[in-house]
């Protein structure tokens, strides 16, 4: 089994009309055994800036810290919040210092940047930007979510649209992948 | 073979371990403690490789301590919790660690907690944990009886059932075990549960 199918992960992302939503799966586990159904892959940086972490639970946890870290560090010394593709280029610089020695992880970024233009991108394990205009996806489900949101996204969705169209693009995908799953958690900004 | 597990009760928490230090074929003893007291309010039950339980559960141990002295006051156990997967992922990418742990503790004001800790740091605050090929019988009577705010002897009468499925389902079972228990008059053996006792040693 792959590092990064380990403890088994979902994510997307999706831009709607001036809002993005981003939705995660709760399950954490070690390879076939569940070990928690309330596990938190999305984490926010600021009020209009969420970061996912798919992957290797460990390194999820490591990262989010790092992430933190170097953020609070920034409110500090320009006395403002992050803009989403700053902090997406943060995150790619990060993981690509480890290049020999990755972090297993793949994170999802969602944010609003100027003038609440919603911001989503992806990215590899070593950092490779993938930046996209209507939905991203990572995990183990990656490949289901794909279909599933290809097949549901309408550009320029309010935001009750656009919670449902993730939260039953989520839950169709994790049903196929034994690794997520196990409800999930929608953020709507 | 080494099975630990735990669960959060009604203002307590409890860890289980089993207590067999194994080497290859051979049960070197039958009565080894592996769930250490980091301080008057915490447990901390560990499972795997033996040289590198004693010695980081110790290593924990030895830091909470110096914090208390340092500062004045104890660590929360979300604080130790957080502090031991710390070390675990520093040194996870050099010189890992090969311990799977159970943390239980208890705070006044916040109540019992129990946090699950993997070798590759991993960190989960959880009503019920378990390591281990044991964890495959134990989660699932947790699964099946575990309510939450269950009383001691509720619990006991839980750990008990999984003790039972453990000792009859698993090809290497381990045959003894012992109990410690948090609450808020602080962290204590509960109980052994032996079906092999070592042969007292000649004075």
């Amino acid at each position: 089994m792959s590092i990064f199918e380990y403890n088994g992960s979902a994510l997307v992302a999706m831009v709607g009309k001036n809002c993005f939503a981003i939705a995660s799966d709760r399950r954490l586990g070690v390879q076939l055994q569940t070990v928690a159904t309330d596990f938190q892959r999305i984490f926010k940086i600021h009020d209009k800036l969420f970061v996912g972490l798919a992957g290797l639970a460990t390194d999820a946890q490591t990262l989010y810290q790092r992430l933190v870290f170097r953020h609070k560090l920034y409110q500090l010394r320009e006395e403002r919040d992050m803009k989403p593709e700053t902090f997406a280029s943060l995150v790619s610089a990060i993981l690509y210092e480890k290049r020999f020695g990755p972090y297993f992880c793949q994170p999802v970024i969602a944010g609003l940047g100027d003038e609440d233009k919603p911001f989503i991108c992806t990215m590899d394990s070593i950092g490779a930007k993938e930046l996209a205009k209507d939905f991203v996806v990572a995990g183990t489900a990656s490949e289901s979510l794909y279909g599933a949101c290809e097949s549901m996204f309408k550009p320029d969705m309010e935001p009750e649209e656009l919670f449902e169209t993730i939260s039953q693009a989520l839950l169709s995908s994790v049903d196929r992948d034994c690794l997520s799953g196990w409800g999930g958690h929608v953020y709507v900004v | 073979m080494e099975c630990v597990f735990g669960m959060v009760g009604k203002e307590f928490a409890v860890v289980v371990a089993d207590s067999s230090a194994v080497h290859s074929i051979l049960v070197h003893k039958s009565n080894e403690d592996k769930i250490m007291l980091l301080d008057s309010h915490k447990l901390m039950g560990a499972s795997g490789e033996p040289g590198d339980r004693a010695q980081f559960t110790e290593y924990v141990q030895k830091n909470v301590a110096l914090y208390h002295f340092r500062n004045g006051i104890p660590l929360t156990t979300a604080a130790a919790a957080n502090f031991t997967r710390g070390e675990l992922a520093t040194a996870l990418r050099k010189n890992p660690y090969s311990v799977n742990i159970v943390l239980a503790g208890y705070d006044k004001g916040i109540g019992p907690s129990l946090y699950y800790i993997d070798y590759i740091a991993t960190l989960h605050k959880v009503d019920k944990a378990a390591f281990g090929y044991g964890s495959y019988f134990s989660l699932a009577m947790m699964d099946r009886h575990y309510h939450k705010d269950m009383s001691v002897e509720e619990a006991i009468e839980l750990v008990d059932k999984c003790i039972i499925e453990i000792r009859s389902r698993l090809v290497v079972a381990p045959p003894n075990f012992v109990i410690k228990i948090v609450d808020k008059d602080g962290a204590r053996e509960y109980a052994w549960r032996e079906s092999v006792k070592d042969a007292p040693s000649v004075a």
